[in-house]
């Protein structure tokens, strides 16, 4: 099973034939992701990497059965392409692109709403390394290799600190089913409940992990959506107990501007709703075996 | 991107918000010139930085006469103004605003933010203007007016009038607001801001609704559409290593301990930086070196994190992903050629080509301390910090 993407996910890549494209195109065809080409305004009808160029996501849906997308277009352009691919009738979308004017996410995020849910495209990212559910597909930037597939489903703002959760997993033989990077913009496509939920319902996820940080409400959000509608154990870790209130630390969301915002507060709430907390970045691998241990998974 | 209160006062009123008339001012000449120009018999001298509450830090000063004005002027150009918001090592006034006075009957706060719960713009208000908005939210949390905006169809009249009628305005005033409100929201949306805050929107005497301070914050992603703002930002502000490493692809943020972190990624920088903590040292800064880092990138995130004084130890810690580690530990041995290193070093490397990045290390026959862990990284930092510096 997975979530969001599996051996069905039939990928399109926006930004086809740019140089990133390009790149990570070739690493997710290595890692065995079912690759079926890419849009690329004006390229229609070309050939890149053995696959079919397309000048637009109605024509790569409706030639090869694209249902799956993922976009490296620059941030200038990023928003107009995802809301493309919730046109054409893409199921999952993963937004790559870092730096995309935050104003231009309230639309997108209003645009999609256009769709009843049941036909309406689920979206993750911007600004993040994407997703993997490893054996299956790999719809990202990340190193494939440091995933093993399994039962936890992973969920986190950060890409490295993501592939750090992941192989200290790997270290105490404990694989992944989905890995959800859900990315470091203050308005994103899916908020770390969303993924929740869609673990909760996974038969494949027997045991989450949320990797938080610093700023916005949605860690306290999924706090206590774990709390009121999850059997499953939580384990968490909240990057940025050193941040001062204020300062941005890289990613464009991750900056303490109200009360509730910073690591600390975050760590009670969820600690308060039952999640098991990681004392330290550094013990995410040994909580989860902990946490596995007392659950008997 | 943050700018001055006189620069956001420019623009707002530019969309239809009252403002006093005033001028900027370099020098204590200056100021007693544009006082002139004004006219009136009260004029208020205030400290241009960016920051809030600089009416505690004593950067506002209402004056009577020309001597006063000079003094007030000459007083505060070339201070340091410290503000709870600008942290312990202020910010330096440059420019000053003169602004004529104006007698005040009450005071309202206003503040247009990107709400990122309801995942639109949302204004917020207060009758109990003149105080922050947390002191509000703490002291008078039921005096606080909300209203989401429809991303599709923008700011509604009524919606003005709405918070006009909440915020007690009288009849006679509501014409003046919903101008002065849909003004503030349609700068906020035209220009791509993440902030307009009114703090106080000031009832007169006379019955007009004034913006007596205004402060602007924009969307830095958006920057690339808005050359006009962009044109705005004042470099004397800002942090200068800060500013250094923006212009190298580089996110830093100063800190206040020594232990000089280098990493990649947002995320893992900040767990680095916890787990200095927790191993018992304070990081000297937050600094993030991005996807794809070439060996120059490296050196000069290396030398950026070294021209610290306060460092007396260094971790680099890299899980790389799209970064090579091969490419990491050139930059590492290029930039140790050029520099001398006076404090200790702690290097781990894990992801991508990490046995030819450990490899080169341990060849360069460099003083590295080398770490495979997350946490032997940390605990190796902050012992190799406590032998150097010799505390314990």
């Amino acid at each position: 099973m997975a979530i969001l993407l599996d051996k069905n996910s039939r990928v399109i890549v926006q930004g086809f034939t740019g140089q990133i494209g390009t790149f990570h195109a070739n690493d997710m065809i290595k890692y065995g992701t079912n690759v079926v080409g890419g849009v690329t305004p004006g390229k229609g009808g070309s050939t890149h990497l053995d696959r079919p160029v397309f000048n637009t996501v109605k024509d790569a849906v409706r030639e090869v059965g694209a249902n799956a997308s993922i976009i490296f277009v620059p941030a200038p352009y990023a928003a107009d392409s995802i809301m493309e691919a919730a046109d054409a009738g893409i199921r999952y979308c993963v937004a790559i692109t870092d730096g995309i004017p935050a104003q231009d996410m309230i639309r997108v995020k209003r645009y999609m709403r256009r769709y009843k849910e049941a036909n309406r495209m689920r979206l993750t990212g911007p600004n993040c390394a994407g997703s993997i559910s490893p054996g299956k597909c790999m719809m990202g930037i990340m190193p494939g290799h440091i995933y093993m597939e399994g039962d936890v489903g992973i969920v986190g703002r950060s890409g490295t600190l993501g592939y750090e959760a992941a192989s200290q997993m790997k270290a105490l033989g404990i694989g992944v089913s989905t890995s959800i990077g859900i990315g470091g913009d203050p308005i994103n496509g899916s908020s770390f409940k969303d993924i929740i939920e869609s673990f909760e319902q996974d038969p494949e996820t027997k045991m989450m992990v949320i990797i938080g940080e610093i700023g916005g409400p949605q860690e306290v959000e999924a706090a206590k959506f774990v709390k009121e509608n999850c059997k499953k154990p939580v384990v968490a870790y909240i990057a940025g107990l050193t941040a001062p209130k204020g300062r941005r630390m890289g990613h464009a969301g991750a900056i303490i501007s109200a009360y509730g915002e910073s690591a600390a507060e975050k760590v009670e709430v969820l600690r308060e709703c039952g999640v098991h907390v990681s004392p330290t970045p550094a013990d995410i691998g040994k909580t989860v075996a902990e946490v596995r241990k007392k659950y008997g998974i | 991107m943050e700018i001055h209160e006189y620069q956001a006062k420019e623009i707002l009123s530019g969309f239809g918000v009252t403002t006093l008339p005033g001028g900027l001012a370099y020098s204590p000449e200056q100021a007693v010139y544009r006082a002139k120009e004004i006219g009136g018999e009260v004029w208020v001298v205030k400290a241009q930085i960016h920051s809030g509450a600089r009416g505690k830090a004593g950067g506002i000063k209402v004056c009577k006469s020309d001597d006063e004005i000079w003094e007030a002027a000459d007083e505060l150009l070339g201070k340091r103004l410290i503000t709870h918001q600008t942290g312990p090592a202020g910010k330096v006034v440059h420019r000053l605003y003169i602004e004529a006075g104006c007698a005040i009957d009450r005071e309202i706060y206003l503040a247009f933010v990107l709400d990122r719960a309801a995942e639109r713009v949302s204004v917020v208000a207060s009758a109990e203007g003149g105080m922050e908005i947390e002191e509000i939210a703490r002291v008078r949390p039921q005096s606080i007016v909300r209203c989401a905006i429809e991303p599709a169809v923008g700011m509604q009249e009524f919606q003005a009038r709405e918070m006009a009628f909440a915020l007690k305005l009288p009849p006679s005033m509501v014409s003046q607001a919903v101008t002065t409100f849909m003004g503030c929201y349609r700068a906020f949306r035209d220009l791509d801001a993440t902030m307009v805050e009114i703090n106080p929107l000031v009832v007169t005497k006379d019955n007009r609704l004034i913006a007596l301070d205004a402060k602007m914050s924009f969307d830095d992603n958006a920057l690339f559409r808005h050359p006009n703002i962009a044109e705005l930002r004042d470099k004397s502000q800002e942090d200068p290593r800060e500013m250094q490493a923006a212009d190298r692809g580089l996110s830093y943020v100063g800190l206040d301990g020594n232990i000089g972190c280098m990493i990649n990624g947002a995320g893992l920088a900040m767990a680095s930086m916890d787990m200095i903590k927790l191993a018992g040292g304070e990081p000297a800064n937050f600094l993030d070196i991005g996807g794809g880092a070439n060996p120059e990138r490296v050196a000069k995130a290396f030398r950026l994190v070294l021209s610290d004084q306060k460092v007396e130890a260094m971790l680099v810690n890299i899980f790389a992903g799209i970064n090579r580690c091969d490419w990491v530990a050139e930059g590492i041995i290029q930039a140790l050629q050029k520099i001398e290193m006076k404090v200790p070093l702690v290097v781990r490397l894990s992801g991508t080509n990490v046995e030819a990045g450990r490899k080169m290390i341990k060849e360069s026959g460099l003083p590295i301390i080398g770490a495979e862990t997350l946490a032997e990284a940390a605990e190796k930092a902050v012992a190799a910090w406590k032998k150097h510096t010799g505390r314990a």
